[in-house]
């Protein structure tokens, strides 16, 4: 069974932010939540791992859900 | 039913079938002032009871069949046909008249709009006796069911004969009916009663004996609204089943067609919560709704219309007492997947040959209880399958909407998308993994081949010289099926098994595949496996055993030959003798 990794990974952090942030420039409420549905499912697969992304989605249930 | 022209159905829409009327019999029950008893009753002749009724008959064995019609399925209803009921059914001599009635297709297409977004081939291999699926209407398989019980003269069908009412408490043997069932049936010529030792509840999902023994029924509807269409037009659509999103033609979420013997075609549109089921179903609404999806070049007449909602449903459990639940009368799913009609066969699949050995005094009566035990969990699959399809393709809320516009959008140019498209997951029996019948194996074989619970595969041999199929030399009995290499003299092992499995009880017959020069056989007939692929399906290495139950599920396997005493436990396993551990 594979565990989340959750020390840092992504290689240019700062970069990354703004990319993401970048890419939903000019878009719609709506688009941006469509955007953001393609990205989760792309990363996703590139996990692979249903046991990670169970972990995944715990983790970010648990924050979510605790800050709001 | 009775009394109207079967031809023209509720709506006044003509169907070109031509129903049946079987014969009401006045039961001699009615005339005796002894109560009749029977061994086995099937309520329902619809195509589960009748295929069990099918089953046992070609095992022997005499059952009565009550229907409270006179004829065979009112409207196509069930259609497409899996690979595997059409194995079950091949043991009964019933799946040849429905392979070459019905339509066989193996591709599927799935289209967002206009656009197709990939399509899928469910058999990619050669070499199977079966199809992937065929689609053919309930009313054909039912009349082809019918025919088969007549020749087998086994089967004492009663039609019109409506169960009423059912009594469990017999003898003191208290609700779970140590004493049998007592029905009580209602026909033209007045009422009688049948005691049975068992009883099948093949009456459908409003079924009567249910609701008698008052149990309950439990699950989810879908609010949905689907329109569900026969039309009978010419055209050459090809034999593949096609689905739409998001429709061009359909203001609704999704579309289906689906090609049916004597150019009848299956249109299913999802109208949506809100549409009036009475409105929806006339045919001064239907027409323009198909029109816009076959293209007004076509002409066409209805057949069969219905606008019904999904439910999800299942009883707590299958059996009780005398009394065992199978078909939509046990559960019922949605029916993108075709996982109600073959899910039903399934059901009987596995409960035939338990009542049969029971019957027979080969078995303990604790043997029945594994129908729950293995019936429920794959009951609980198949609505696992079909309430993910239906939630895929009538979103509930913002988020689930986003995320399958997300799956459409990327499907078509990413392939692992398409993985999670959801137009309905195609039936495939359930593997009876680790249920208290099976011997589960030291994964020798490194996961390869059929698992313990899981069904025979076929593969072509040639018997005798002549070309078959491994499937039709299994089946309705205990099997040890036996892989040799023929380069190795086997006589003497064959003599000495054959011996000794034909003492076990319940008997067990040895069927060997070999590979290898033939001219080399032993003395007796072997299965040669002319494309290898007996020995690549089933993972064969020369000394593995496999020990398949009479439902073709394999019930233990070895990749080296077993003593004696293993292959006798696991038979003792596989019939529910508790004390084989």
């Amino acid at each position: 069974m594979g565990t989340l990794a959750i020390e840092p990974r992504i290689t240019r952090p700062d970069d990354f932010y703004e990319a993401l942030i970048k890419a939903h420039r000019g878009l719609s409420d709506e688009q941006s939540r469509q955007l953001n549905a393609r990205l989760i499912l792309v990363l996703a697969n590139q996990i692979g791992d249903f046991d990670v992304l169970e972990q995944a989605l715990d983790l970010a249930r648990e924050d979510g859900v605790a800050r709001d | 039913m009775s009394g109207l022209d079967p031809a023209v159905n509720q709506k006044g829409i003509r169907q070109s079938y031509s129903y049946p009327k079987y014969p009401f019999r006045r039961p001699a029950a009615i005339d005796s002032d002894t109560v009749e008893r029977q061994r086995v009753v099937i309520v329902g002749a619809g195509s589960v009871g009748l295929a069990a009724a099918v089953e046992f008959a070609c095992l022997g064995i005499e059952t009565v069949v009550l229907d409270d019609d006179d004829t065979v399925s009112a409207g196509s209803r069930a259609i497409c046909w899996s690979k595997r009921t059409l194995e079950v059914l091949d043991r009964s001599g019933v799946a040849e008249p429905m392979v070459d009635k019905g339509v066989i297709w193996r591709q599927g297409r799935v289209y967002r709009g206009e656009r197709e977004i990939y399509n899928f081939d469910l058999l990619p291999e050669a070499g199977h006796k079966m199809p992937a699926f065929i689609n053919l209407q309930q009313y054909h398989t039912e009349e082809y069911l019918v025919d088969r019980a007549v020749t087998l003269g086994k089967t004492d069908l009663r039609w019109r004969n409506a169960v009423v009412d059912i009594y469990l408490d017999l003898d003191g043997g208290g609700l779970q009916g140590g004493g049998g069932a007592l029905l009580t049936v209602d026909t033209p010529d007045g009422r009688y009663q049948i005691r049975a030792d068992h009883v099948l509840a093949a009456d459908g999902v409003r079924s009567t004996l249910r609701r008698s023994m008052g149990l309950e029924f439990q699950g989810r509807t879908f609010e949905e609204r689907f329109l569900i269409t026969d039309i009978r037009m010419n055209a050459d659509f090809p034999m593949e089943r096609r689905f739409w999103f998001e429709p061009s033609f359909h203001a609704g979420q999704s579309a289906l067609l689906h090609r049916q013997p004597d150019n009848i075609y299956r249109i299913d549109l999802q109208l949506g919560p809100d549409a009036d089921p009475v409105e929806e179903s006339k045919p001064e609404r239907v027409i323009p709704r198909v029109g816009k999806m076959v293209g007004k070049d076509l002409d066409f007449d209805l057949e069969w219309i219905s606008v019904y909602t999904f439910t999800c449903r299942r009883m707590e459990r299958f059996r009780h007492g005398p009394v065992f639940f199978v078909g939509d009368a046990a559960h019922v799913v949605s029916p993108f997947g075709a996982r109600g009609g073959n899910g039903g066969i399934q059901d009987i699949d596995n409960l035939v040959w338990k009542l049969a050995l029971v019957l027979g005094g080969e078995a303990p009566a604790t043997l029945l209880d594994s129908y729950d035990a293995e019936r429920v969990p794959a009951a609980d699959e198949n609505i696992l399958n079909s309430t993910r399809s239906t939630d895929f393709m009538t979103p509930k809320n913002q988020v689930s909407a986003d995320f399958r516009h997300a799956v459409l959008s990327l499907a078509e140019t990413a392939p692992f998308a398409r993985t999670l498209v959801n137009s309905g997951r195609l039936s495939l029996p359930h593997v009876y993994a680790a249920t208290a019948l099976s011997t589960l194996d030291d994964d020798a074989f490194a996961g390869k081949g059929p698992v313990p619970g899981a069904p025979a595969l076929d593969a072509p041999v040639l018997f005798n010289g002549v070309e078959g199929w491994l499937l039709n030399h299994l089946g309705q009995r205990f099997v040890a099926l036996c892989f040799v290499d023929l380069e190795v003299l086997v006589d003497d092992w064959i003599e000495a098994w054959n011996k000794a499995l034909a003492d076990l009880t319940p008997s067990v017959d040895l069927v060997v595949v070999g590979r290898g020069d033939i001219a080399r056989r032993p003395s007796i007939a072997i299965l040669d496996d002319i494309a290898g692929q007996a020995f690549a399906r089933w993972a064969g290495e020369p000394g593995s055993v496999y020990l398949l139950r009479p439902d073709q599920h394999v019930a233990a396997r070895w990749l080296e030959r077993p003593t004696a005493p293993a292959l006798a436990a696991a038979l003792a396993r596989a019939i529910g003798r508790k004390e084989a551990g």
